[in-house]
């Protein structure tokens, strides 16, 4: 599963954020899957992608058994072959583009490639717009986000959610976004370092984390 | 999930990781210890941060001894340098935490992760919200909030007094004990969660209602909704019906997930049975 709909941000904010992913219907289209669910990663891998995932590993994944010596030299390079091969079961798969023309081109060869799945884009309503025209598919359905109700004024403010909810399962607490947010303020982390820190916390690899250090970035500026 | 006492140090390194700010470090202990009745089992702290095996009492003399030089050691944020997570077997009805929040963990009524459904991800292929009708995912507790039952609760009796039906391969259905009435399981009323969706359908003449409702009932439980709504678009593509409607009520909506179309049938036995059918 991956819950990308409700990610906080102005349509603005979409522009460096396209989610392709694909999605076996149970009993359907679900047999002998999984070959092209790895082969429909293998293609998003071939357009620069900034994240994959299969549903239980992302492109950057946390690392167990670490030696101290970690602290100075942390891996920070997405392995999308360890995402393909652990391609195991009937799932949702997905990557994660931060340029439109990547993300353009990536499903033009999945139209093509003609797989048989059902294959959704997560973005702005508009993005989808112009990346399916491009292709020339006419879109299905589509299932718009409608804006958080929170009467009871428990969301934290716009920068803390919109880093927090790039996880759609709610992995990336609110107090760790702060967290990254403040530690590079203070200078403690480059912006880039924060966005590997995060992403490794959503193990569908749906986390943008080329969009997290954007976001780290600006609102660093912001503050300025 | 628990934390071994005799492995952490107290660092803190985990106590911003959980979501649900269930983890604190006990001033009476030095050790971060979890606040069980917050805790929803979600898995963030066991597998989201990265492990050490770093032996704990050299790690404690080490920190005694940087903390009287005034030494402040820079630790990568996300790593427990001890392994001192432990995740334990849960029995109902605590094991519904784990299987509404852990996104890893497959829920058994819908063979899907998580909380959710295929939705209109597969209306392409397995035809859920037809022409005209609308479908709605009504998401409890997140982001970052959490949930219990009974609050859902409210909302299911809600919109089942309204006459509004369940759609049936959704974990929170497979929870009720009376779908007329939305009433959900006993045993799980005050158990806490990360999230979890109600999903209905409705005629696209109900969209203004439904969303009242949930709005009205949102404001007497203490949590936070976020609805998606679906439609199918029609052979051009274009949504001309729920798009502008959404825009008349005044709902921003500027982001969506747009089934592209390329889905259809190719299990063998599902082809025999549409070619019965078509016979």
């Amino acid at each position: 599963m991956t819950n990308t709909l409700h990610r906080y941000g102005s349509a603005e904010s979409f522009r460096d954020d396209y989610i392709i992913f694909a999605i076996p219907a149970k009993g359907l289209n679900d047999d002998d899957c999984i070959p092209k669910l790895k082969d429909f990663l293998r293609i998003c891998a071939k357009h620069n992608p900034a994240n994959i995932g299969n549903g239980n590993r992302s492109s950057l994944a946390p690392e167990k058994g670490l030696k101290p010596s970690a602290h100075w030299t942390r891996n920070k390079k997405p392995d999308w072959n360890k995402v393909i091969d652990e391609v195991g079961k009937s799932g949702t798969v997905s990557a994660v583009f931060a340029h439109e023309n990547d993300a353009q081109a990536c499903f033009d060869e999945v139209v093509k490639a003609d797989f048989g799945l059902s294959v959704n884009m997560s973005t702005s309503v508009e993005n989808a717009k112009r990346v399916a025209k491009a292709c020339g598919v006419s879109r299905h359905s589509v299932e718009y986000a409608l804006p958080f109700n929170d009467p009871h004024d428990h969301l934290p403010n716009s920068q803390v959610l919109e880093l927090s909810t790039m996880c759609g399962h709610g992995m990336v607490s609110f107090n760790f976004a702060k967290k990254m947010l403040d530690m590079v303020r203070e200078g403690r982390r480059t912006p880039e370092d924060a966005a590997a820190t995060l992403v490794r916390f959503c193990p569908c690899g749906v986390y943008n984390p080329v969009r997290a250090k954007r976001l780290i970035e600006e609102a660093c500026k912001e503050q300025r | 999930m628990k934390i071994n006492q005799q492995k952490c140090v107290g660092c803190g390194n985990c106590v911003p990781v959980c979501p649900m700010g269930a983890i604190y470090v006990d001033q009476s202990t030095t050790r971060a210890t979890i606040n069980d009745d917050a805790c929803v089992e979600c898995g963030a702290c066991f597998r989201g941060m990265s492990t050490e095996n770093l032996n704990p009492t050299m790690v404690r003399t080490v920190r005694k001894v940087a903390k009287f030089l005034r030494f402040r050691f820079e630790p990568e944020p996300d790593v427990c340098p001890t392994s001192a997570f432990e995740m334990h077997d849960l029995e109902m009805p605590r094991l519904i935490r784990q299987i509404f929040s852990d996104p890893v963990v497959e829920h058994k009524s819908t063979g899907i992760k998580g909380r959710g459904t295929e939705e209109v991800k597969t209306n392409d292929v397995n035809p859920r919200v037809g022409a005209g009708e609308v479908g709605y995912t009504i998401e409890f507790g997140r982001p970052g909030v959490g949930v219990r039952f009974f609050e859902i609760q409210n909302m299911t009796r809600e919109l089942a007094r309204n006459g509004i039906t369940f759609e049936k391969k959704n974990p929170i259905t497979h929870l009720m004990t009376n779908t007329s009435t939305g009433d959900l399981r006993e045993d799980i009323l005050q158990e806490k969660i990360l999230s979890a969706i109600v999903e209905i359908k409705t005629e696209i003449t109900r969209v203004e209602e439904v969303l009242r409702i949930v709005h009205d009932v949102n404001d007497k439980i203490d949590t936070v909704t976020a609805v998606g709504i679906s439609t199918r678009c029609d052979e051009n593509g274009e949504d001309k019906i729920l798009d502008p409607l959404l825009e008349e009520l005044g709902f921003v909506h500027v982001r969506a997930k747009t089934n592209m179309g390329l889905g259809r049938v190719t299990n063998q036995i599902e082809l025999k049975k549409i070619e019965e059918i078509n016979i």
